[in-house]
């Protein structure tokens, strides 16, 4: 069959496209799950929502240039889960992001300390957080990346950046240090 | 909240993406501004709470062989659609160049920065990190020489410019050598000089911005950092010798290339 040719270099090509894949991008499998856990505040649809990116980043992966992998991938990811909570819980992207910056947290280090030494309290705190500044956390915090990066991931200029951190830095303070009910009521 | 630096300034300085210059001043600000040091306790409390908690979670196993499989079968199911994948990637090619370019220009004209003071775009962690960096074993320098006959035109041909090179032996500062390093995406030139027992580098690289004087010393995570410009060339020393004498070391710089002493050396 004349077909048959053709199909084998497609093969070829493929699978060394897949090795240089499997070599590059899926080692940030760990970053693009725990970014997926942390947006979607779930494990479960993490793991769809993280397969889902790579299937994704797998088929754009001719597009990719070299270059930071990471942040290629996280913007993928990131792309992929906004696409998910459109879909299913689209209530939590219309939380305000613009929100007033002048009520500084009274918040002692002392006090910050003991209440972020709780684990739970801490990830509830964080959870609590609208998705856009949650995501410059995680990012930067626990995915040690830079403004840079960053900018290029959640698609921003890097004073964006800047004043997203600063304003999640603040809510999460206060988040960790005012009782569960009051926190319920300034989300509304 | 009443201080300008207590919002994004101080955050960039948290996370050291302030350059060289920026970080200085800010920690000058610091030593008075009792708002920016409560602020800056609390938000380094929460970040080491953040770490403290262990709160990254890892693929579970399953997924990660999961994924292996779907990428084999996925490459029999795309041949079909290859045609649509590369318009896609050719796409995200383009999405990710304009991105580039608007990050780019974002870079230049963050306006949280005060226009007035030159932006050197050299971060403080970019420059420690280059330090650390050069102490690893084989990369202090490319050329070992304390002959600044030897170093200088080492630099000729494989930089586009050719950074001032002098020995302060009997100063207390033996030059040891020079080699190439990357900061901020640019080409260097470090030149290193002892200090006791300890190294400096001094980072160098061309500038358009007039002159400006040795700036008051940065520190982080044990590191010095001094900065001025000099004649087109803008310098950087870091190290983990005190800042005084690091400044010193800027002045045997500068002075070495006015014109009168450069007679002599």
């Amino acid at each position: 069959m004349s077909t048959t040719g053709q199909g084998k270099g497609w093969d070829v090509l493929e699978s060394q496209d897949r090795a240089r894949f499997e070599q590059l991008v899926l080692p940030h499998l760990d970053a693009a799950f725990n970014l997926s856990r942390w947006l979607l505040r779930s494990r479960t649809d993490a793991e769809d929502v993280a397969q889902e990116a790579l299937l994704r980043a797998f088929r754009f992966f001719r597009g990719f240039n070299g270059g930071d992998a990471r942040a290629w991938l996280l913007q993928i990811v990131r792309n992929t889960c906004y696409t998910w909570l459109e879909k299913n819980r689209q209530v939590e992207l219309m939380t305000e992001f613009d929100e007033d910056l002048h009520q500084q947290s009274s918040a002692t280090p002392e006090a910050l300390a003991i209440a972020g030494d709780n684990r739970e309290r801490l990830a509830r705190a964080l959870e609590t957080l609208p998705v856009r500044f949650r995501e410059v956390i995680i990012l930067r915090e626990l995915e040690g990346c830079s403004y840079k990066e960053i900018a290029a991931i959640i698609s921003v200029p890097i004073g964006t950046v800047m004043s997203a951190l600063a304003r999640a830095r603040q809510r999460l303070q206060r988040a960790l240090t005012q009782p569960a009910e009051q926190e319920a009521s300034h989300e509304l | 909240m009443s201080c300008d630096f207590s919002g994004t300034l101080l955050h960039a300085y948290l996370d050291g993406e302030l350059d060289a210059m920026r970080a200085a001043e800010f920690e000058r600000h610091l030593e008075t501004c009792r708002e920016c040091t409560a602020t800056l306790g609390a938000a380094e409390s929460l970040r080491s709470s953040l770490q403290r908690a262990q709160l990254y979670e890892t693929a579970p196993i399953g997924l990660r062989n999961e994924l292996r499989k779907k990428l084999r079968s996925e490459l029999k199911g795309s041949t079909a659609g290859a045609n649509g994948s590369t318009i896609t990637a050719w796409r995200w090619l383009a999405v990710a160049a304009s991105l580039l370019l608007i990050t780019g220009v974002a870079w230049f004209a963050v306006p949280h920065f005060r226009p007035e003071a030159p932006q050197s775009s050299v971060t403080s962690t970019e420059i420690i990190d280059a330090h650390i960096r050069s102490l690893q074993a084989g990369h202090l320098t490319d050329v070992a020489s304390t002959d600044q006959h030897t170093v200088k035109p080492w630099f000729d041909g494989k930089l586009e410019f050719i950074p001032p090179v002098h020995d302060f032996m009997d100063e207390g500062f033996p030059l040891i050598g020079g080699r190439l390093d990357v900061l901020g995406e640019r080409n260097v030139a470090a030149l290193v000089y002892g200090r006791r027992k300890h190294f400096v580098n001094v980072f160098v690289w061309p500038t358009k911005e007039p002159d400006t004087p040795i700036h008051p010393p940065g520190s982080r995570q044990g590191y010095q950092w001094v900065h001025w410009r000099h004649k087109g060339m803008e310098f950087c020393a870091v190290s983990d010798v005190s800042a005084p004498d690091l400044q010193e070391l800027a002045r045997l710089i500068i002075q070495s290339e006015s014109p009168s002493v450069s007679l002599l050396k």
